[in-house]
This record gives structure tokens, sequence and C-alpha cells, in this order.
């Protein structure tokens, strides 16, 4: 039960409450017990509470408080963006955000693809059921 | 940035113009208020404690609200304050970590009434100033200066990301665990 994702300059972050909601950021520099400064390449680099963060397990190297070029090629050679996408939790949210976009035609492409899902489903599990009676 | 309560602005005044005194000296003054009515206000009442001037018989020659000059930096803060207590007037100095003045001043605001019931109209600012990091007297400061720091976030807030999507009842027990 010991820590694995530490607040650390260099750490990416997820603001999970607030106007930046969703966003990835990287801890650039930690102002006191309850606040860091964060940035990201497309934002203004601003203080964030640790409430409003969930921390993730990438971690990138950069000096404390870089410039925005040194943290973008930090971020390209880490490869962040790649790396977020990849793990699964990264993966749940664009699956989320796709959800969410679905308009009506959509939805009713995703219903027959289920039932078709379902239907193949069904006919093996019948085979299986065939081969065990 | 969120709005702060507290601005930092500039005072320059003088007395008016006498037969007397010509060219009366000019006085400039940073003061924090919440608005500029307010620091011309104070600027009169700080003034009148230092020279035979009062608003009746002198001028504000500019009002001007100072903005941080680097927003995005982390520094050390330490204000210098006088402030009255139920049994006295008393000086103290507090170090805070901020980005902006105006930030550290509104914190120094928020900790003297929590930690000494004072109401900010009983609480003079001397001084402010940006303390370098090897000059910083606070144990409370000092711990964040080390360049390797880190430290785990012990408890999870679960929450919904908006107050509109709050329910009363949940299915499960959150896990509190990062």
């Amino acid at each position: 039960m010991t820590f694995k994702r530490f607040v650390e300059i260099g750490r990416v972050a997820l603001i999970n409450y607030g106007k930046e909601y969703g966003r990835l950021v990287v801890i650039v520099d930690i102002i006191d017990q309850n606040r860091a400064l964060v940035d990201a390449p497309d934002m203004v680099r601003c203080q964030i509470n640790f409430k409003r963060l969930a921390l993730t397990d990438i971690k990138i190297d950069i000096p404390k408080s870089p410039k925005k070029k040194t943290l973008i090629a930090a971020m390209e050679a880490a490869d962040v963006k790649n790396r977020w996408e990849k793990s699964s939790w990264g993966r749940k949210l664009i699956v989320q955000k796709k959800r969410a976009s679905l308009n009506d035609f959509d939805r009713f492409k995703v219903m027959l693809a289920k039932i078709k899902r379902g239907g193949v489903v069904k006919q093996e599990l019948a085979k299986l059921k065939k081969q065990a009676a | 940035m969120v709005s702060f309560r507290f601005h930092q602005y500039q005072v320059v005044g003088r007395a008016l113009p006498t037969p007397g005194d010509e060219q009366p000296k000019i006085y400039r003054m940073k003061l924090w208020a919440t608005n500029e009515v307010r620091a011309k206000s104070k600027f009169w009442y700080f003034l009148r404690k230092l020279k035979k001037v009062k608003k009746s018989n002198g001028q504000i020659l500019a009002l001007n609200e100072i903005f941080e000059r680097y927003p995005t930096v982390v520094k050390n803060y330490g204000i210098w304050l006088r402030y009255q207590s139920r049994t006295g007037y008393h000086n103290m100095y507090k170090e805070f970590r901020d980005t902006t003045l105006n930030g550290a001043v509104e914190q120094m605001y928020d900790e003297m009434a929590s930690r000494h019931r004072v109401r900010s109209p009983c609480i003079q600012i001397i001084k402010t100033a940006t303390v370098p990091n090897d000059m910083c007297k606070r144990e409370n400061t000092k711990q964040f200066h080390d360049e390797k720091i880190r430290f785990p976030l012990i408890f999870k807030k679960v929450r919904p990301p908006s107050r509109v999507l709050k329910t009363t009842f949940k299915a499960s027990r959150p896990n509190l665990f990062m």
C-alpha cells in the first residue's frame, strides 16, 4: 500500500474540476502545501489546487519552472500524448468523449452494431452448447 | 487568474500649494485596498499620521493600480504588518509562498483572521518584500525550497466535475486512495 504517484516537478496530472476540466497538465512548480503551478502547451501557466488534480503515472524530466519551449520539447521527448492515449485511463476518456458527442444517427448505428455483435456471440454460444450436449 | 479582494495601488499626493509654500513636497505611497476610493481614503489616513496634511487641504496627484510583474513565477513574500488585537497593537512578520503579491496579501488577511481573529480594518501593512530562498525565516516556507520536492497526495477528493451533477445518494462507497 505504498504510494506510487507523487506530486513532483514533471508529474503529469489531469484537471478534474472547474473550468479547465479534462485538461492534461504538467506540474511545473510547487507553490505550497495545497497549490501547484501547472502548465500545458496550449495554456497560460497558472496555479491550481491539488484538490482539482488527479495525478497520472506519467512523469517527464524538466527543471523547475522551465521555459515553454523546454516544456514542449520535454513533453515531446517523453511522448506524453501517445502514452496517455494508449493508457487504459486515457482510452476510457476518449471513449467517453466519443459517446457524449454522438448524434442520433450515430446512436442508431451503435445500436445496430451492438445487435450484430450480440447475434455473433449467441451463435458461438449455441455452437458450444451443442458440442457440450 | 481569480480576482483578488485586495488590490495594490500607488497613490501620490501632496498638500495644496499655499502662498507660503508654492511647491509642497509630494508623497507617494503603495498600499492595499479593495477599490480605488478606499485607496485614496487610506492614503490620507496614513499621510495624516506622518505629515501635517489632510484631505481638505491636500490633493491626490496620481492613483495607479500596481499589477504583478511575473505572475507565473513562484516567490516567497515576506509581509511586515501592524495589527490591533484585543489587548493592544503588535507587529508581526509573516511569510507566504505565492505567485503574486496580491495573492500573498490576501493569504495574509485570511490567516490573520483565522489564527488571530484580527479583521482586515485592524491590519496595517508596513512593508512587503520578495524574499530570496536563503533569507526566509519560517520553516513552513523553507520546506518548499527543495529542488527535488515530492510528496504523495494521501486522500483523493471524490466529487462530480461540477455542482449540477451532485447527487444525494451514491450506489457504492468511494475509494479515497489516490
